[in-house]
């Protein structure tokens, strides 16, 4: 059985394919402001990847802050749900999982088949997301990528905000304007952040194991100050962690006897599978990706 | 980078003002009020109880010098030396490094005081909206604090944020509320009124999606309003109700606010940013009447 999982988030879209159980196919675009344009640039940049054609996905679920724009979707699940069941594929063992998007931060406590027990969401204010980290870096002048290599490299501990992102920003400048290393600002931002997070986990109670997807995984300074604020040898992170949802999306569109009425065929009336040519990536997307 | 080429269009211009009407000479107390703020410091000069000059200065990174450099701007606008001043009241978020300073004062009393001043002893509640915070304060005839509430530790509603937004859409600052109602049509619905982050996506997305600048101005102005009115709805509107701070000058938020309030602001007399500087001085006044002044 072949299915995909697009997961349409607030920064990127991220498309997995799923054949019995094995990831053969990824792709990912910058969501941008078109959702819908997004969901299908990477799928079809996913299909390329596993070199199918498209009319050998079974089932398409989407899931993820956009997900109800993804019109090509079987199946929506709810993000909670798609990240438990995806922290499950990569992690049979996980019973904790902590997704890390660009504009929200999710933590869910599992069972032993991947589905969420409790939940929390921070979702109301931008600090404690990825973006805090973007705008952080933007502030220090140091690309996102050099952010955590940098913050590794610092043992001080610099207490900092991480109420907000607008305030923490004029706290990082001031802290530039004191002569701070880039180096203790950088481990401080993360540090601050990662607090922000756990704080987010503690509520719902921290099970080992914990995993976490979300982009932010690949931020070994993140991590680090993650495994710092929660006191653990080790977090579970899979090797492409901002695909963590759309797996999980891929795996419950694939269930067998799974039954959702999809939110947006019953309302609108749009019984099949819209076919588009896929577009070229227009300029402006290139231009969106470079600023 | 290309960013920095581009002008800053949320940096309004710093200036001085002087009374043309009184003479210093004659005063019996000088008294100054350093109201050094997150974003703007003011210096305000009174001689007894009348404004004599003003500064409004950006604050810098060191609060100390702007202090300084916000009394220095504003004893240029007079001929009047600086050891004449009597008393001196630092007040604001960087009150504790005023080095002048006589004494600090907290910049709610300050307000208060100042708001009292500036609008008339009928004032009962004081909205302030600064760079960083948003203060509803209630108190008496005289000026004197009764009770009050301060925002969060978040940016949505604050001075920061409208200069974040103003910066994003190359409008100058001082032109966004009078842009937000060029605005023809229906009035638009609120953007995010919770985070400066998520109403920053959100105007960017609307501006892709071909609203008019004007349009995205409105709406956010009116989410800045909401914002502010929740922090007054809780608090509670005995009237009169008075606004301070830079935002008091902004049209486009407070003219979508007082519908939402429900009352009518009390008439000014004077500019509003200088409350807390005039609150300042006030006090300094009162402090030198008692005999309570400086001890030289």
């Amino acid at each position: 059985m072949i299915t995909a999982g697009i997961d349409c988030g607030a920064k990127n879209t991220k498309t997995v394919i799923l054949k019995n159980g094995e990831i053969i196919g990824k792709g990912s675009v910058l969501t941008g402001f078109d959702l819908e344009r997004a969901a299908e640039d990477s799928l079809v940049a996913a299909v390329g990847d596993a070199g199918i054609s498209r009319e050998d996905l079974e089932k398409i679920g989407g899931t993820g802050s956009g997900s109800h724009s993804i019109e090509l979707a079987d199946v929506l699940v709810i993000d909670i749900e798609a990240m438990g069941k995806g922290a499950h594929y990569f992690f049979p063992n996980a019973r904790t999982v902590v997704d890390v998007g660009a504009e929200e931060a999710r933590a869910a406590k599992l069972d032993e088949n991947g589905n969420p027990v409790a939940f929390e969401i921070n979702e109301k204010c931008a600090a404690g997301a990825g973006v805090f980290i973007e705008v952080m870096g933007r502030a220090l002048e140091t690309p996102l990528e050099e952010m955590g290599p940098l913050a590794l490299k610092s043992t001080k501990k610099i207490p900092m905000n991480a109420q907000c992102v607008v305030f923490a920003e004029s706290e990082v400048v001031g802290l530039i304007h004191a002569n701070t290393e880039k180096r203790d600002i950088s481990k401080a931002i993360h540090d601050a952040m990662a607090g922000r997070i756990v704080s987010v986990i503690r509520r719902i109670g921290v099970n080992e194991d914990v995993v976490m997807l979300g982009g932010v995984g690949y931020n070994p300074g993140f991590v680090a100050a993650m495994r710092r604020e929660l006191n653990l040898e080790r977090i579970y992170i899979p090797e492409s962690p901002d695909y963590g949802q759309a797996v999980g999306a891929a795996v419950v569109a694939g269930e067998k006897g799974y039954v959702r009425t999809e939110k947006k065929r019953s309302l609108g009336g749009q019984k099949n599978v819209r076919k588009k040519e896929a577009r070229p990536v227009e300029m402006d997307r290139i231009q969106l990706e470079e600023s | 980078m290309s960013e920095k080429k581009k002008q800053d269009q949320w940096r309004w211009t710093e200036f001085n003002w002087k009374n043309p009407e009184i003479d210093w000479k004659a005063a019996k107390y000088i008294t100054v009020g350093i109201d050094v703020g997150s974003v703007s410091s003011q210096a305000c000069i009174m001689a007894d109880e009348e404004i004599l000059v003003y500064s409004n200065m950006r604050t810098g990174w060191d609060s100390s010098n702007s202090a300084g450099k916000a009394l220095n701007v504003a004893l240029e606008a007079t001929d009047m030396p600086e050891d004449r001043l009597d008393y001196c009241t630092g007040t604001g978020y960087g009150r504790v490094n005023v080095p002048m300073a006589d004494r600090s004062v907290t910049e709610i009393a300050c307000h208060a005081r100042g708001a009292n001043f500036i609008y008339g002893p009928g004032v009962r509640t004081v909205l302030d909206v600064g760079g960083q915070d948003i203060k509803a304060i209630r108190c008496d005839e005289k000026g004197k604090v009764t009770n009050f509430l301060m925002n969060d530790k978040c940016a949505a509603g604050t001075g920061r944020g409208m200069e974040v937004l103003s910066d994003l859409l190359g409008v100058p600052i001082t032109d966004v509320g009078d842009r937000s109602f060029e605005y023809e049509g229906e009035a638009p619905a609120a953007v995010s009124s919770n985070c400066v982050v998520y109403a920053k996506t959100e105007a960017t997305g609307l501006l892709r999606k071909g609203w008019p600048l004007e349009k995205v101005l409105a709406a956010y102005c009116r989410a800045m309003a909401e914002r502010i009115y929740s922090l007054v709805e809780r608090l509670g509107v005995t009237p009169e109700f008075a606004v301070t701070g830079g935002m008091a000058k902004n049209r486009g938020v407070m003219d979508r606010l007082m519908p939402l309030v429900g009352v009518k602001t009390a008439k000014k007399k004077r500019d509003a940013q200088r409350a807390g500087g005039v609150g300042g001085g006030l006090f300094g006044y009162a402090l030198c009447r008692r005999g309570k002044g400086r001890k030289k």
